[in-house]
């Protein structure tokens, strides 16, 4: 039976097998190994060139995460110079407003002496005119009076003491 | 699923067409020559010595092919057009004798190595299948790096398919090794299916001596790689008692040969009912000799050659998972280990 089965169909049986044969080593050969070479080396290439993107991708974000550092680093520094500066101006305004108070206490002190001495100088004058004055008029009164009794010269007396007094 | 309605159909078609058979004998000599659907789908799906086209006028045109005979240790080449003798009866050349598709000599020991109708289909899907793939190739090598272009973005996704879904889930890091050997099964296969849809092609794939070769050579290649641990799994199956030793080693044992026979039924039975339902639905329109039926039958006939396009995938994908699950089962190694 086996005998009659195989004898049908022995020329397919036998061609298949020799043509399978050839066509698997052909194609292992020459088609399959150079197509499965290809398809993985485009794929590494696409593998590889993902991987770069994404490597590229997140050292962007690093960079831009350390900008940003730098950026708040530079802005702390920034307020802290600003207000440093406020701090010296405000300073400065102080001793400079100090420093005036004092120049114009001084100035005033100053002035205020120079005020008094003037005053004693002007008086220390008034006296004197008043004393030149009082000869004056003493002498017109004297000369009036050379004949009058001693009771007026004892009176001119009088007040040229007490001016002299003052 | 796909093969259950197969069968089914295949069965009521087959009982239709012999109970028409039956009535057609009965009534025999009453018409000159009555239409046989039984015996035209068996001419159909059976290979054949010479590559019939189509009949005209009681003319049967056909393609001569080579007959190659070793007759007692000769060999004889010649056409199969030599072959002389009325259109059903045996044909002869010299001392040949061809009658239903078997030559013979009296008193000679005769090998038929014919090129058949099948086995020159099969030379045409190889010749289609080196062409193709060497235009692949061709298309690897013009756009190195590149997308794929043309014929090789039609090819890439199957063979990435195949490598991905098919090769790597049962092989593991063996795949590399067998790819060439799965790719070429599924593709051999596959091309074969494809030019057995062709209307006056043969039914190459749909013979059980086309698939018995794919399944034999399937089973060297996994019994040949097979590791120790799949001798071991056979021999001394691990986790079985040993007074059972004596019922599962054979059946272990059977498994060997039951699975390249079930590739050789599953892929043969496939393509042929395909095939059987198509030639029965063609055969209505002679048996009822009207064009009122010829018009379903060509809807459904449309309908059917969609699915046997589709069956012609299937099958061939079929074929390479499985060549691929024996394979992966074994050259696995260490597997005690996960009990």
């Amino acid at each position: 039976m086996i005998q009659e089965f195989v004898s049908q169909g022995l020329g397919l049986l036998f061609w298949n097998s020799i043509t399978f044969l050839a066509v698997l080593l052909i194609l292992a050969k020459f088609a399959w190994k150079p197509i499965m070479g290809s398809i993985k080396e485009r794929e590494n290439t696409i593998a590889d060139a993902l991987n770069a993107a994404d490597k590229a991708k997140a050292d962007i974000a690093n960079l831009q995460a350390e900008n940003e550092k730098m950026l708040e680093v530079a802005r702390q520094e920034r307020e802290k110079i600003v207000r440093e500066a406020q701090a010296v101006a405000n300073n400065l305004v102080a001793e400079a407003k100090e420093k005036a108070t004092q120049e114009s206490n001084r100035l005033i002190e100053s002035a205020k002496v120079i005020i008094n001495n003037e005053k004693h100088a002007a008086i220390l004058e008034v006296k004197n005119h008043a004393a030149v004055l009082s000869v004056e008029i003493a002498e017109m009164l004297v000369r009036r009076s050379l004949n009058n009794d001693g009771s007026q010269t004892q009176l001119v007396q009088e007040y040229i003491n007490e001016a002299k007094m003052n | 699923m796909i093969r259950i309605i197969y069968i089914f159909i295949s069965i009521f078609i087959f009982s239709l067409s012999g109970t028409y058979a039956s009535s057609e004998h009965e009534s025999a000599n009453s018409h000159e020559e009555k239409f046989d659907a039984s015996s035209m789908i068996r001419h159909h799906i059976g290979d054949s010595h010479e590559w019939h086209v189509f009949d005209l006028g009681g003319e049967s045109y056909a393609i001569p092919l080579p007959i190659i005979l070793i007759s007692d240790g000769q060999l004889e080449i010649f056409l199969s057009s030599n072959f002389v003798g009325g259109h059903h009866g045996p044909k002869t050349y010299g001392s040949y004798v061809l009658d239903h598709e078997k030559i013979s000599s009296t008193g000679k020991v005769v090998y038929d190595f014919s090129i058949t109708k099948n086995v020159a289909s099969m030379f045409l899907a190889v010749i289609l299948l080196l062409i193709v793939m060497f235009s692949v190739k061709a298309g690897y090598k013009a756009n190195r790096g590149k997308a794929p272009k043309g014929i090789q973005s039609f090819f890439e996704p199957v063979i990435v398919y195949l490598r991905d879904e098919v090769a790597i889930p049962n092989l593991g890091h063996n795949y590399a090794k067998y790819m060439p050997f799965l790719l070429t099964i599924f593709f051999f296969i596959l091309f074969n299916n494809m030019l057995g849809l062709i209307p006056t092609g043969a039914n190459a794939s749909g013979s059980v001596y086309f698939t018995i070769i794919l399944a034999l050579i399937t089973a060297v290649v996994v019994n040949f790689s097979g590791k120790a641990t799949y001798w071991k799994h056979i021999f001394m199956p691990p986790g079985v008692p040993l007074w059972l030793y004596p019922m599962i080693v054979p059946i272990e044992m059977l498994g060997i040969f039951t699975k390249p026979f079930a590739l050789t039924i599953r892929l043969f039975a496939n393509i042929t009912a395909g095939h059987i339902i198509i030639l029965s639905l063609f055969s209505f329109i002679f048996v009822f000799n009207s064009f009122a039926v010829a018009v379903p039958v060509a809807i459904f006939a449309t309908l059917m050659t969609f699915m046997e396009l589709f069956v012609a995938f299937l099958q061939a994908f079929i074929f390479t998972m499985l060549a691929a699950l024996f394979i992966g089962t074994a050259v696995e190694e260490h597997h005690e280990e996960h009990h």
